[in-house]
């Protein structure tokens, strides 16, 4: 393979300049942000690395109108560090996922974070990335600089394209600025961890929390005895047993009142202790990066099914694989790492999640070798019509599919 | 605003297409009595009237998807429509085309405790669905003030809003699976009960799409947790400016509340006189917010949001202490519409979205404006997401006072625009806002725009006239002009 130019721009002028170079010149283009994500869908073969890592920077920070306009590869953690001077964040809680490639020197850029388009544990209740883009600037494939979205929190004019580039793995446009909601960060937070459970009693017991009872869980996850160990908080680790865990956030005398009723509804369940706020942080960007799985280089996958039904499903996938998973999202998302295969066992796994949940829920493949990504699909393979239809809008942003070709179908 | 131009071939096919819709939804299903058809010539923008060439009220999703096949190989234009409460025109008939009546999918199919969500048929009301879960504790957030009447379908072509989005979020946030059928017939699931998409985010785009791109038959909608504790306070300020400023107090002090609405002095004699729970008349602004989670947290937080008050200058607190005091606390803002039926003729409400922080100016704006254009403006403000409600007030009987009251609407729309807001916070664009479109977007923005029209619908046929000031081809839209020449990055930085 010939090794690629690299084009560095250095503003979104310079970028559509960029973006039409390669169209003139019939190239393609494989857009790179801060690298940290690049190993998540398909190996991308493009003619051009178009580095857009000098598109950086805070444009505009409004803390009082909760909006917080960026350059595309600002760092995560500078945007964290301007965030919390106002006592902010972004509430979907970005992910970092190159600990499970073995880089753990940065948490990304929000472009990356954005076009990756996933939350972490607070997903459950504050809402993925795309619930936090407010508006984007970018390129198309017609090489025309165009605006989407506004900066303001609240907005219905025009199409929604913010909720379409998002989670869109650059194969739309080079995005060039971003517009988000930000949120008050919560003064306060615990979590209850319930030791013990088998994966249908977690379930039903997350569900209880976020059901019955008036403590408002922001976050529910289960980590079977397989996993928990490889926690870094001492008493989720220690136990050797299976951990159920519900994080309270929110004002002190709030967290206090609610934690307390949750424990008196779960009393029965099982033995609990209470992780204090520090700790609480660390689990939960645990569950949320999936670290626990950071060590290996075994096939990963992360599957998207009905909160219910994700016991049975694992329990299921347990049998059939020899396997390590467990589950946020109350039982709604599915952290899988398997033995290595050709096929990273995509086969048995869709083929599980269609038995289970027939067409609702999805599983992506987080982790694997360029050659397993290339001949498996990462991506759940659409059904027929909506495989079209997502061609179709692809297209209409991008004609000769010069950005990042087959990085989500081939 | 002008229509687009009725096709009259079309039209002289009536008895044709009557027909051959007429095979696919039999009986009552189609309607071409001209008496009928009065009922469907307007939505809430009843400026704006059109009888459509016939109403097709289907009863099942294939019905849909043959009538829509059907339109789609004779070339007519079809408009949805749900309970037809659109401020801004969207349900608006066409002379040459049908409209397609959802009424008759008004059933709740299923309700999810365990996934926390309900999957119902378009046209259940939005107030159906919290009515179906409010007995286990539970309600669906997104809640319109027209909530009774307006349909879960209207809600998703229109992204709707409520007065609890600030913390709750829009229709889109609330929204997890859809069955929808395209113009040529295609029937097609998107999401459903787990969270996240598989691929690029269709169901985001078509959430808000104002029926351009397709017809909802189906919605699978998350529902939350009735909060236990809700309370209210109402704070008097002796200028909107101090009202505003305590707004921007409670977010930054790190309070999201249920609900901010601040009410002008018009809107508050208004209300008063209309619903006498007390409101202080001797105030410019009246700020309602209220708190909602577990007892211990309203009480700490309504203590909080006081104090910030206090500092922000209010003359007058009131604290509700029971149920019915915090209902009355709203009944004068949610009385604000026909309270205003009362002090004039007519009205009209305007919907876009500012920056708060711009509050005063465009608020002294407006005032200026509203004394230029010889019409009194009424304020509303759904204060926490800066989404302003101006009211215009006016005789639709005097000769030229519904063209003014348009014209000072469109001027405020563009005021919004220019200190950094935008044209509409939640009634959408329909053909209200149309041809405002360009105050807001570029062209390439708006041909980005139109290019998913295209992947949806490339003859154009759903919903035309609406949204878009001017149509393109689709074949134009897809044409490449690549500015050949300075291959700029060609040889720098080569490995
Ligand atoms: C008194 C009053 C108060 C209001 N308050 C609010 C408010 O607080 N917040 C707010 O956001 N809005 C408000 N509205 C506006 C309006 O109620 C909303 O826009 C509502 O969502 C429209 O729903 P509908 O069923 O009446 O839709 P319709 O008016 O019938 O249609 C609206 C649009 O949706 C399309 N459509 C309808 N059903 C479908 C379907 N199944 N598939 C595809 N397209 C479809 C139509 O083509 C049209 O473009 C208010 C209106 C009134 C009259």
């Amino acid at each position: 393979m010939t090794v690629p130019d690299i084009w560095s721009p250095t503003d979104a002028g310079e970028v559509a300049a960029a973006v039409n170079d390669a169209l003139a010149s019939g190239q393609t283009l494989e857009l790179l942000g801060g690298g940290s994500r690049r190993r998540l869908g398909r190996p991308v073969d493009a003619d051009v690395l178009l580095d857009l890592s000098l598109i950086s920077g805070i444009v505009s920070y409004q803390a009082e109108e909760l909006v917080l306009v960026v350059a595309p590869a600002t760092p995560l953690a500078e945007i964290r560090t301007e965030l919390e001077h106002k006592n902010q964040h972004l509430a979907f809680e970005p992910p970092a996922f190159g600990p499970l490639w073995g880089d753990t020197s940065a948490s990304g850029t929000i472009g990356g974070a954005i076009m990756i388009g996933r939350g972490g544990a607070r997903r459950l209740t504050a809402g993925g990335a795309r619930d936090h883009v407010l508006g984007v600037k970018g390129v198309n494939g017609f090489g025309e600089a165009f605006a989407a979205g506004g900066r303001v929190v609240k907005n219905v004019t025009g199409f929604d394209l913010s909720k379409l580039v998002t989670g869109s793995f650059g194969t739309l446009c080079a995005v060039t600025e971003l517009t988000l909601k930000v949120l008050p960060r919560p003064a306060d937070a615990a979590t209850l961890v319930i030791f013990g459970l088998d994966d249908e009693a977690a379930v039903v017991a997350m569900r209880q929390a976020l059901n019955l009872l008036p403590v408002q869980v922001s976050s529910a996850a289960h980590l079977p005895a397989a996993v928990a160990p490889a926690s870094t908080i001492k008493a989720i680790a220690d136990p050797g047993v299976a951990a159920t865990l519900l994080r309270i956030e929110g004002f002190g005398p709030s967290v206090t009142a609610r934690l307390a009723n949750l424990k008196s509804a779960l009393a029965d369940v099982g033995p609990c202790v209470t992780l204090d706020a520090k700790a609480s942080a660390t689990v939960w960007s645990e569950v949320s990066d999936a670290t626990f799985f950071a060590a290996g280089v075994a096939p990963l996958w992360r599957l998207s099914v009905p909160p219910a039904r994700g016991a049975v499903l694992g329990a299921r996938l347990a049998q059939q694989l020899e396997c390590r998973h467990y589950y946020d999202l109350a039982g709604g998302a599915i952290w899988l790492e398997t033995s290595a295969a050709d096929d990273a066992h995509a086969l048995a796994i869709r083929g599980a999640l269609q038995e289970v949940v027939a067409g609702d829920g999805h599983a992506t493949l987080m982790r694997a070798s360029d050659d397993v990504r290339r001949s498996t699909p990462p991506f759940q393979p659409l059904t027929p019509v909506v495989a079209d239809l997502t061609e179709r809008v692809r297209r209409n942003f991008d004609p000769r599919r010069i950005f990042n070709p087959g990085r989500m179908y081939a | 605003m002008l229509m687009p131009a009725a096709n009259q071939a079309q039209m002289a096919r009536r008895s044709e297409f009557l027909s051959a819709l007429r095979a696919i939804v039999p009986g009552e299903g189609v309607i071409d009595d001209h008496a009928a058809l009065a009922a469907y010539e307007c939505d809430g923008l009843m400026a704006y009237r059109q009888r459509p060439l016939a109403v097709v009220l289907p009863e099942s999703v294939q019905q849909v998807s043959r009538v829509l096949a059907y339109c789609h190989s004779v070339g007519l234009n079809v408009v949805p429509r749900g309970a037809g409460t659109s401020l801004s025109g969207g349900a608006l008939p066409l002379a040459d085309g049908i409209v397609l009546g959802l009424g008759k999918f008004n059933r709740i199919l299923e309700i999810d405790y365990d996934n926390r969500c309900v999957v119902v048929q378009p046209c259940v009301t939005n107030v159906a669905v919290t009515d179906a879960v409010a007995s286990e504790g539970f309600y669906y957030a997104p809640d319109p003030s027209s909530q009774i009447i307006c349909s879960i379908g209207g809600n998703i072509a229109e992204n709707s809003g409520g007065v609890h989005c600030l913390k709750y979020g829009m229709t889109s946030n609330n929204l997890l699976g859809l069955e929808l059928v395209l113009i040529d017939g295609t029937i097609m699931r998107l999401g459903g009960k787990h969270l996240d998409p598989a691929a690029l985010d269709l169901l985001g785009l078509v959430c808000g799409s104002e029926g351009l791109l397709c017809v909802v038959t189906e919605a699978t909608v998350r529902i939350l947790r009735t909060p236990e504790t809700q309370r209210a306070l109402l704070l008097g300020f002796r200028e909107v400016e101090s009202a505003g400023a305590c707004v921007a107090a409670v977010i930054a002090a790190g309070v999201v509340p249920a609900a901010m609405e601040i009410m002008d002095r018009i809107a508050i004699h208004a209300a008063e006189a209309f619903v006498h729970v007390g409101y202080p008349l001797d105030v410019e602004a009246l700020l309602l917010i209220e708190l909602d989670g577990v007892e211990e947290e309203v009480d700490y937080l309504i203590d909080i949001v006081r104090q910030i008050g206090t500092q922000c200058g209010s003359v007058s607190t009131r604290t509700s202490s029971s149920e019915q005091q915090r209902k009355s606390f709203w009944a004068g803002r949610k009385a604000a519409f026909p309270a205003m039926g009362k002090i004039s003729p007519d009205f009209y409400c305007v919907d876009g979205t500012i920056p708060r922080r711009e509050l005063p100016h465009v608020l002294r704006t407006i005032g200026a404006l509203s004394a230029s254009y010889g019409l009194r403006v009424a304020n509303v403000f759904h204060a926490g997401d800066g989404n302003l409600h101006p009211l215009i007030l006016y005789d639709a009987d005097r000769a030229g006072e519904l063209e003014r009251a348009e014209e000072l609407g469109a001027a405020i729309l563009k005021l919004c625009v220019e200190v950094g807001g935008v044209l509409t916070g939640e009634h959408g664009v329909g053909v209200e806002k149309r041809d405002l479109m360009d105050v807001q977007f570029k062209q390439a923005d708006l041909d980005q725009q139109q290019r998913l029209k295209c992947a949806f619908d490339d003859c154009g046929l759903l919903n035309p006239g609406k949204v878009f000031p001017r149509l393109h081809r689709c074949a134009e839209m897809g044409r490449m002009h690549v500015h050949r020449g300075a291959l700029r990055f060609a040889d720098i930085e080569r490995l």
